[in-house]
């Protein structure tokens, strides 16, 4: 087994889900709670990913990162280099490619909360700010958990976007899902039988965890 | 400068709200209306949780809101308690009361959330969640989470509306008890005549989006020119004093200049104000003092006013000696044959009083 491989799944998967989370959050805030009509437009944008090859993603994405595009003039102002074949370029295309998967559940949970406690927790003093992590995040907490055990799960078993982006550098932007795909290229099935178990079996973990976690506070709530 | 002053203009669709009114910063006051009359749209932009942009408003002194001046709803300090009780299920019901009451400074906490539950009786309740409580239970939870805010004002948006009977009582009496103990002005808002009797000192009356009338309870229950006097509901309120228990009936008599009342026992101290509620139903007039009958309360009274409110029946106004008004419902039968015109010297049998 290839534990490099592993470790950097796990190291994008972690940090796109981090970025997600701050990023996400305000996003999905702003779609549950905005009035304005345009703020669907910005919803549409979000979920995109959900519908277009990544192919499309990763070469739109490619195009921006290189030295001629946007971001890539970017970065490099910055003295960050380009971000194509390194490990942040794989950051950013995981963070859009499952920002759906996070501002998803989140909006939902947000719309669901309603404006009752908002309310009820700003005639006892807290300020918006105070009322976010002693209210909302609370009481949001399923939305929370589905929205990163989704965005991380998904980031481990993204293939295409990476492909685009990241390459192929073992030890550097070399991920599960590509791996798996080399080996059954080079014909090594048994490498490639191993690997793709291990996704399974990993993948059934973690939604089994998220279900039974959501289905115990349901009845809590009861 | 004591007191609430509220002047409100908003447009919410078809719906304007362009009102005005004074209230005093002591006791109870009422805003009492039909549904759709804005009530809870006033109590909303007196709260800050409506905004509207042309709006002031001003609690003892304190200016929440005026032209240029919009105070966040959570720098001010008020209590809210909601038409559903609106407890953080996450929380259990000691973090509930605690809420707002640990994010006060130390020096401006009033009340301890040991006496808050003590007051609404919640002693038993601390340790548990939310789910587990009754829709009663709950409401009071709500009371003293907005006691503990050390509120300068109380607004209550329809606390018993969703309630039982019973709950309904048992919380109209808690509120009571509140009044007499803390001493917290609450402007509350209600469409239930008998709650505004039992509960306001002060009447705000409300009639699409605007005020019809405003003044003391009192005053504006027994006006036979405004609603709550109309009804068959219709009951008036007498300011008295304990004057003695009897203890071979087991009675408690209530003085007012002018006579005097009794009522099955109460364990209220002799010299303590006592404040009863008479329907105008329970009142039926002589022209001569009876001491024949089988009514124990007789009042002596003045008529100043007769209205006829249906074609079977007619509401009177009364003064008695001391000036308080009294409301008497009779057939209009019984008006007539009894020849009652203003100034006519009657006396009031009262059947049944109940404590307020």
């Amino acid at each position: 087994m290839d534990w490099t491989t592993v470790w950097i799944t796990i190291r994008l998967a972690a940090v796109t889900t981090l970025v997600l989370l701050l990023v996400g959050t305000p996003l999905a805030w702003w779609l549950a709670r905005s009035r304005r009509w345009w703020k669907e437009l910005v919803g549409t944008v979000v979920a995109l990913p959900l519908v277009l090859p990544p192919t499309v993603l990763g070469f739109y994405l490619l195009v921006l990162m290189s030295p001629e595009g946007w971001i890539g003039i970017m970065t490099q102002w910055a003295g960050a280099g380009t971000l194509a074949f390194t490990f942040s370029g794989l950051v950013l295309g995981s963070v859009l490619y499952s920002l759906p998967f996070m501002v998803q559940p989140l909006r939902g949970a947000f719309e669901q909360l309603g404006d009752r406690p908002l309310e009820v927790a700003a005639t006892l003093g807290a300020s918006p700010a105070d009322t976010f992590f002693s209210v909302v995040v609370p009481l949001c907490r399923s939305g929370f958990l589905s929205g990163a055990v989704l965005s991380f799960a998904h980031t481990v078993g993204e293939f295409g976007v990476v492909l685009m982006i990241g390459g192929n550098i073992p030890g550097e932007t070399k991920v599960l899902s590509v791996a798996i795909y080399d080996h059954v290229e080079a014909l090594d099935w048994a490498q490639a039988h191993w690997m793709a178990g291990g996704m399974v079996a990993f993948a059934f973990v973690v939604l089994a965890a998220m279900y039974l976690l959501e289905g115990r506070s349901r009845r809590e709530a009861l | 400068m004591s007191g609430i002053s509220v002047q409100l203009a908003h447009r919410l669709g078809a719906f304007s709200l362009d009102l005005g009114f004074e209230a005093p910063g002591v006791g109870v006051t009422a805003l009492f209306g039909p549904s759709g009359s804005g009530k809870t749209s006033v109590l909303r932009a007196v709260a800050g949780l409506e905004r509207c942009h042309d709006a002031r408003v001003v609690v003892n002194g304190e200016v929440w809101q005026q032209p240029g001046l919009f105070v966040p709803v959570h720098r001010r300090r008020l209590g809210y308690v909601f038409q559903e009780a609106s407890l953080f299920p996450h929380l259990s019901v000691a973090d509930n009361l605690t809420f707002g009451w640990r994010r006060l400074p130390q020096a401006e906490r009033l009340l301890q959330p040991a006496r808050a539950a003590e007051l609404l009786g919640l002693e038993a309740l601390l340790q548990r969640r939310p789910n587990r409580l009754s829709g009663g239970e709950r409401q009071r939870v709500a009371i003293a989470r907005a006691l503990l805010n050390s509120p300068r004002l109380l607004l209550l948006d329809e606390p018993l509306s969703a309630l039982d009977q019973q709950a309904k009582r048992s919380i109209l009496g808690y509120l009571q008890r509140l009044q007499d103990e803390l001493a917290i002005p609450m402007l509350f808002v209600s469409h239930d005549p008998g709650e505004v009797a039992q509960l306001a000192d002060y009447l705000v009356l409300l009639k699409g989006g605007g005020v019809t009338a405003a003044g003391s309870a009192a005053d504006l229950m027994t006006r036979l020119d405004l609603s709550l006097a109309r009804g068959a509901d219709a009951e008036s309120v007498l300011d008295g004093f304990v004057s003695s228990h009897d203890d071979t009936f087991d009675l408690t008599w209530i003085g007012m200049s002018g006579g005097r009342i009794a009522l099955p026992r109460e364990a209220i101290p002799v010299g303590r104000h006592a404040r009863v509620h008479v329907k105008a139903r329970d009142v039926s007039l002589t022209l001569r003092a009876h001491h024949d009958s089988s009514i124990t309360n007789v009042l002596p009274a003045r008529v100043v006013e007769a209205q006829d409110i249906s074609a079977s029946q007619t509401m009177l106004r009364l003064t008695l000696d001391d000036g308080q008004i009294l409301l008497a419902l009779l057939t209009r039968r019984s008006a007539l044959a009894l020849g009652l015109a203003p100034r006519m010297r009657v006396f009031a049998q009262i059947k049944g009083v109940a404590l307020g």
